[in-house]
């Protein structure tokens, strides 16, 4: 009876006959001692599978000396008939073994009750609607609150605002999740007219609710997925549901799935790419069948969705590629199949998990710039080629003098991508880096410093006098570069430069415009004759220092602090054709010459592509941490040490603190713990030979399969943030939590298992269960309503005061709420 | 040497201990600065003795070479050829021949690998013998010895504790073998690779810190506490003053963070600028900064609001933690400060001043809790050196923090200080310990100005423990940041593979002798090239015993794939890493990656002629091909021998016959 309801779990779980590669569930060889007990419906949809009839006595000394709860068996051996592709080679031949006869056989004999088939699903059904139905009760209670801005909400509400204006913009993170705000911005009428110009401004009649509703939508969906994944990964409703309860009641989920934020969609797309990587291992004993193939390709589609959003969803598709690596090399070493199909194993992967995300993720990129086609405040970070296909922007259909003559204000660019423009300002270099005369950098902003006139190297006349007749500047020009706003000459000597000690240093010197020879540059376009005249945008120039010989570059590297981060340029003595020592002029005004409308080549798809990439990776690497402030370190993170002030300051404010709950948070801490010591336990005693009795061989597989894919997504996606020199923040951990949520689902209902396995009595196992799961369920509501304050707002005084509605709850000095 | 304390980023002590060792013994005193490249030793130096170590350490590795490929089960011939290899390679000549560390270290790395494969040797047939134990312990103690030289040797250690932990692994598995037995050779591994291992490396700690007991250039860096229990230094004048912080007392506070560089509170007659350049208004008060060096502006005297006496009571009135006190500034009279003014260079925080009464509503805010931040370890007494304390503001509860930035010119390029409101977290920018202290006694301005007095009480050295001490200077080195700067002759981990760079050494101060650091070009690309058919050819194997075919008979699989993880795995663990590194790196950082991929060689060359010459005559063939291979590296090495050497000056068309690739710096002298 037992072994029936057990296959009866297995068959709604897996329809199809599996096929060779099966497992060799032991249940079923207990099935053949004692065929034909009548099914019982259970009805208690907590235990889910744990409730179990009472097995007269003397069977149960058939059932392994009657030491486990017969339900366990029921519940495992869904966990064992879950293909075991695991361990193939050796194990996949054992199993292979003589069981498959006696397993074909016990599978005719018998046919699972269409009743309790249908109870089973149902009970799933009517939990995961309960959990669903929760999840977004909590996650939409209380939306429209507070009626400003929260924090980031004022980068990624702005840039929602942006597509809907259709207005240019440059940020470090993909475009995909902020276009999913305006989208929904769009659709639920708003008019992106709101400025989002600082954390705490009142949205008034503005329309946010859209965009929030559609963040809070998605947020909401986490909870059932997961629910989903781990009642894959474990079999087990009571882990299920332990995950999803935690994750409902994580006050920091909540508070990050409430506002205007890309990382409900980040997350979102995460645990969608992992529920259908693992369906999609669900479905392996059947390859090339429809489903395979949606789960499959529905992989590919989460895994762009999560990489276009942040990159911090490479994370995610290394944890696939993980999967599907040790995937082909199991399938490989079944000597079964053949090569060919091997080969075509392959060949579906490529397709699903590398070709369409990557068509996905550029499809992203070109909606991207065809919605984005006017002139905004990201311009000055890509190439001149590129602005101009921004309309509005100066460069767009270009009616600029087309040949550069002596006193033309110009701006000069570096071809090298997110370089920027020559750039000077009043700061000196400091003590000790070179002569202490003024700095010239680069710089990626629109700025008046970056204006510069061109003169001649002998005369200080003012050219644009109009008694002076108009005189080009032609190739192999002496000339002198005087920089606008601080009437300083570019100027280089033998000092070496601040960074790239083999170079010399660059600087502006002089005072108005009266230097020395070393302000002399010979003007140069690359690949044309001496003599002709130089063109804005088109030609490619270089300018050489006269008097040492050295090239006009720029290294690309940041200067420290007292450069303002710009980065340095320097004067190289190797004249090496790199992209670093080529110009182009970009801005050009002469009022003496006639404006000409240009046409700037087009950049093609690929380049913007790339482009934009590199800028993207600049910009990440720029956000780097200063010494003497406050950042959140990864080691704080899973402890809870510290959280992030949304909203409000003060006792009177509206205050938002984004905290996890601490219940959730040092349980999971606890549970990883807890795992890594009994999945290491267990991995010994298999390595040793020990014989395990059948149902804690199902609970071992249950934790280190199931277990160990979680964890190594915990894993993927928090240590490598040690690594990161860039600045950190506590909501980074979120995607790592999720996953360690999960862990912790899955690892209580094994251990609980396992326990109520070692008592002898029935009755007591199956209460050490129900009451150890009960609890943590209680446990976990009871501290949310203890924190729910925190997600959905306070007013009143700080937690230091006994009258506020969070006294007594800072646990730890350091959270400031 | 002298004894001095001094702090290094780049390893721990024992590397430089040996160096010392070695002058110690050639009777070498100390008194040589080692300033400048290329400088003349004067004639107390004992170079000889100085450079005997390295030089010994990198002779040896030949022979090690032989063993390890021996050990690992492959023919005499191939042994040779892994000695011959290492014996004409340029660049490890060079290292060895100077007084550097990286010979010693790759010394280490070899015999920790070698001394792990006679102990896995051993394993087989005669486990807990006394030369399985002798080796094993043996293994450990090199490990621990490469770590003590350079972090580097960190690489080397895992590698060695991974193939032990496969090796363990399998032992576990091995059900012939009684639980008992097992768990014996677990914890025999244990004792020898982590537990041996960490008590050298303290030890290596405990003799640097009892050899260096006077103070140094590094001071500055450690805490107050730490320099405190340096012979010199700050020790001389903190000792004998007065433990216990009073109301009265004279203190100087320093910041305990130390970044960008250590100071102490300071104030001085000039005040903020009444508008700054970018517009925004001061209060126009006295000026409050963080000054890097000594300073009588930097004493400050700790006040009792309620009471206006400047001096010490008899007996004295010890403040404690949560007590609220002014800070009066001792040269003018004025009291620390903060109101709600956006600081100069930081707007988001509090401005802090001395307060001077304009009279112009703007009260004086000018008291402080004293919350002591370590007070579990301390007691609840505001000690002097001991205790790091916070100052929070009565009234708003800011906290007097240094924020890092330089002042401009009006505030002589000081360290901003600032009260910060926003996050009250901890951070150790916000807190400051009391260096210098002494009790007032006298009540006039005057008097105080020249006051000295220094009552004598306890002796604070011996407050530190060792553990502490130890904790601190490694937490030190490994968060002290050397500068970024790029020097002439750094490189990327790019370069290395291929050779594109070299390192001058030294030049003739006449003549144009020279020493680089210059490998042996065929070996690097023969290693390299080597690397990569291991890697295709594993990866081969690996795939078609996937596919049940084997090509190679177990034992000679097994020995390939151990030969593999130490050695291709050993340049993997010591070359990859530095892809990850942001330092200012160098070519002699490839050098231990570069002999473990020299072992593999023979490795590939041997398999290839056993397994994939299928007749005799591609055999031989083949062994032609080698020999001749082999005379090319040694032609080459001959020829690039006045480099590595230094010892014959060439003509500078000789010279530039040598550059054999662009990017090669050789120096050649305009004449």
């Amino acid at each position: 009876m037992l072994c029936a309801t057990s296959r009866l779990l297995a068959a709604t779980a897996l329809p199809a006959q599996p096929r060779g590669r099966g497992p060799a569930p032991r249940c079923r060889r207990r099935e053949l001692h004692f065929p034909g007990h009548p099914e019982l419906p259970l009805c208690d949809f907590l235990t889910g599978q744990l409730v179990r009839p009472s097995v007269p006595a003397g069977r149960r000394a058939i059932l392994r000396r009657g030491r486990m709860p017969p339900a366990v068996g029921r519940g495992l051996a869904g966990s064992e008939l879950r293909p075991r592709r695991g361990c193939c080679g050796p194990q996949a031949a054992r199993a292979l073994g003589p069981d498959v006869a006696t397993e074909a056989a016990a599978r005719s004999l018998k046919r699972p009750a269409p009743g309790s088939r249908r109870f089973e699903a149902a009970a799933r059904w009517a939990l995961l609607a309960l959990v669903t139905l929760l999840s977004f009760a909590t996650r939409f209670h209380r939306l429209d609150e507070p009626p400003h801005i929260c924090w980031d909400e004022t980068h990624f509400g702005k840039m929602g605002s942006y597509y809907i204006n259709r207005t240019f913009f440059f940020d470090v993170h993909p475009p995909l999740g902020k276009m999913l705000i305006g989208l929904a911005g769009y659709l639920s009428g708003y008019d992106g007219t709101f400025l989002f110009q600082k954390p705490g401004d009142k949205y008034e009649h503005h329309n946010y609710m859209g965009m929030r509703g559609f963040c809070a939508f998605l947020g909401s969906l986490l909870v059932p997925f997961a629910y989903l994944t781990v009642l894959e990964l474990s079999r087990s409703l009571p882990a299920a549901l332990l995950s999803a309860a935690l994750l409902t009641f994580d006050t920091g989920c909540l508070t990050l799935s409430q506002y205007i934020l890309l990382d409900p969609i980040l997350m979102f797309f995460i645990m969608a790419a992992m529920l259908s990587m693992v369906k999609y291992n669900s479905c392996a004993d059947r390859p090339f069948s429809a489903p395979w193939w949606f789960w499959l390709s529905l992989t590919g589609v989460n895994l762009a969705g999560a990489l276009g959003v942040k990159f911090v969803g490479l994370f995610v598709i290394l944890q696939v590629g993980w999967n599907t690596v040790s995937d082909l090399w199991h399938l490989f070493g079944d000597l079964s199949l053949s090569l060919v199909t091997v080969g075509k194993h392959l060949t579906a992967r490529i397709l699903c998990l590398i070709v369409l995300p990557l068509a996905l993720y550029t499809a992203t990129y070109a909606v991207h710039f065809m919605v984005l086609n006017k002139s905004g405040p990201g311009d000055g970070f890509f190439s001149s080629a590129f602005q101009a296909r921004l309309s509005g922007n100066n460069l767009h259909n270009a009616s600029v003098p087309e040949h550069l003559a002596y006193g033309s204000v110009i701006t000069v660019k570096n071809l090298r991508m997110a370089i920027g423009y020559l750039h000077s300002h009043r700061h000196l270099y400091p003590e000790g880096v070179g002569a202490r005369q003024q700095q010239v950098t680069t710089y990626l902003h629109k700025d008046y410093n970056n204006l510069w006139i061109i003169k001649k190297h002998n005369t200080n006349s003012d050219p644009l006098d109009p008694s002076f007749p108009v005189e080009f500047v032609r190739h192999g020009d002496i000339i002198r570069l005087e920089h606008k706003e601080t009437s300083r000459n570019l100027h280089s000597h033998y000092h070496e430069a601040p960074l790239t000690r083999k170079h010399y240093q660059v600087t502006g010197y002089g005072i108005n415009g009266t230097g020395d020879s070393n302000d002399f540059w010979r003007i140069e376009v690359v690949n044309r004759k001496f003599g002709n005249r130089i063109k804005v945008l088109r030609s490619r120039i270089r300018f050489i220092h006269l008097v040492t010989g050295c090239v006009l570059g720029s290294s690309g590297k940041v200067l420290p602090k007292w450069g303002w981060e710009q980065l340095e340029v320097t004067c190289t003595p190797y004249l090496k054709e790199t992209l670093n020592s080529i110009w182009n002029v970009e801005d050009h005004i002469n009022p003496k010459l006639p404006n000409i409308s240009l046409d700037v080549l087009q950049p093609s798809f690929p380049e913007i592509l790339l482009e934009s990439h590199m800028v993207m990776i600049r910009g990440n690497n720029g956000l780097k941490p200063k010494d003497n402030e406050f950042t959140s370190k990864p080691w704080h993170w899973p402890i809870n040490y510290q959280g992030l002030r949304f909203s409000g300051i003060n006792d009177t404010d509206f205050r938002v603190y984004l905290l996890g709950n601490p219940v959730v948070w040092w349980l999971n801490l606890l549970s990883i713990a807890l795992y890594l010591l009994s999945g290491s336990i267990i991995a010994v005693a298999v390595q040793r030979g020990a014989h395990l009795p059948a149902e804690v061989e199902g609970l071992s597989q249950v934790l280190l399969r199931g277990g160990g894919q979680l964890l190594l997504g915990w894993t993927l996606h928090y240590f490598p943030f040690f690594l990161m020199g860039r600045i950190l923040y506590f909501h980074h951990y979120f995607p790592a939590m999720l996953f360690s949520s999960m862990l912790t689902g899955v690892l209580w209902d094994t251990l609980l298992r396992l326990c109520a396995w070692s008592l002898s009595s029935s009755s007591l196992a199956r209460g050490v269960h129900v009451v150890g799961i009960l609890s943590l369920l209680l446990g976990t509501a009871y501290s949310f309503y203890l924190f729910h304050p925190l997600a959905y707002g306070m007013v009143g005084p700080l937690a230091q005061d006994p009258r506020s509605p969070m006294a007594g709850l800072r646990w730890l000095e350091s959270w400031d709420f | 040497m002298k004894r001095i304390f001094f702090l290094d980023g780049s390893g721990p002590p024992f590397g430089h201990m040996l160096l010392a060792l070695g002058g110690y013994l050639g009777g070498f005193d100390g008194n040589f600065l080692w300033n400048r490249i290329g400088a003349e030793y004067s004639s107390n130096v004992p170079v000889w003795s100085l450079r005997l170590l390295p030089a010994l350490a990198g002779a040896l590795s030949v022979p090690m070479a032989y063993q390890i490929l021996w050990e690992l089960r492959f023919s005499h011939c191939a042994a040779m050829g892994a000695a011959l290899l290492m014996l004409i390679e340029n660049a490890l000549i060079t290292q060895s021949r100077l007084m550097l560390l990286e010979s010693v270290l790759i010394f280490f790395n070899l015999l920790a690998v070698l001394s792990y494969l006679k102990f896995s040797n051993c394993q087989k047939h005669r486990p807990f013998s006394p030369s399985w134990w002798f080796w094993l312990v043996l293994t450990g103690v090199a490990c621990s010895c490469a770590v003590g030289i350079k972090y580097m040797g960190v690489f080397t250690y895992l590698l060695v504790l991974g193939v032990a932990a496969v090796h363990a692994w399998h032992l576990i598995g091995d059900q012939t073998l009684s639980n008992v037995c097992v768990l014996c050779h677990l914890l025999a591994r244990a004792v020898a690779l982590l537990v041996i291992p960490v008590i050298m490396y303290l030890l290596f700690f405990y003799v640097h810190l009892v050899l260096l007991c006077r103070s140094g250039p590094h001071d500055q860096i450690m805490s107050s506490a730490f320099q405190a229990s340096l012979e010199g230094g700050l020790a001389r004048i903190t000792q004998g003053q007065p433990l216990e912080v009073a109301y009265g007392s004279q203190v100087t506070l320093r910041n305990v963070f130390g970044k960008p560089v250590p100071c102490w509170l300071h104030s001085h007659q000039n005040t903020y600028p009444m508008i700054y350049e970018n517009g925004r208004g001061s209060s126009h008060q006295q000026q409050v900064t963080c000054y890097p060096f000594k300073d009588v502006n930097n004493w400050w005297i700790v006040k009792d609001p309620g009471r206006h006496q400047l001096v010490v009571n008899d007996p004295p009135r010890p403040v404690r933690h949560g007590d609220v006190v002014q800070l009066v500034h001792g040269m003018t009279t004025r009291f620390l400060n903060t109101h709600d003014v956006a600081a100069p260079l930081s707007p988001h925080s509090q401005e802090v001043s001395c307060y001077v009464d304009y009279n112009i509503s703007m009260p004086a805010q000018n008291l402080w809790r004293l919350e002591i931040v370590n007070r579990e370890s301390s007691t609840d007494v505001w000690k002097t050196i001991l205790s790091e304390v916070r100052f929070v503001h009565v009234n708003t509860s800011a906290i007097l923090k240094l924020s890092g930035a330089h002042l401009p010119d009006w505030g002589f390029w000081q360290l901003e200080v600032v009260g910060e409101k926003l996050s009250p977290g901890y951070h150790e920018s916000m807190v400051w310990n009391v260096e210098e202290h002494r009790y007032g006694k006298s009540q006039e301005q005057k008097e105080r100005e020249v006051e000295l007095h220094s009552p004598t009480q306890m002796d604070l050295s011996r407050n530190l423990s060792f553990m502490a001490r130890f904790s601190e200077l490694q937490w030190r080195m490994l968060t002290v940041r050397s500068d970024d700067s790029e020097h002439k002759y750094s490189s990327t981990p790019l370069d290395w593979v291929t050779l594109d760079t070299n390192i001058a050494y030294w030049l003739h101060p006449t003549t144009s002798a020279q020493i680089h650091l210059l490998g042996n070009i065929v070996i690097w690309a023969s290693a390299s090239l080597a690397t990569v058919v291991y890697t295709l050819l594993l990866f081969w194997y690996l795939l078609r015993r996937r596919r049940n075919i084997c090509d190679l008979p177990e034992d000679s699989w097994l020995r390939w794939v151990l030969a593999g993880a130490l050695c291709a795995g050993g340049w993997a663990v010591n070359y990859l890493p530095f892809f990850m590194m942001e330092k200012t790196l160098f070519l002699y950082h490839y050098l231990p990656a570069l002999t473990f991929q020299i072992l593999l060689l023979p490795v590939v060359l041997q398999h290839v002629s056993d397994h994939l010459c299928r007749s005799q005559l591609q055999r031989s063939l083949f062994r032609a091909l080698v020999v001749a291979w082999y005379s090319c590296a040694w032609h080459v090495s001959n020829t690039l021998c006045p480099l590595t050497y230094g010892d014959k000056s060439l003509s500078p068309s000789e010279l530039r016959a040598l550059r054999w690739k662009d990017s090669w710096d050789i120096l050649i002298r305009k004449h």
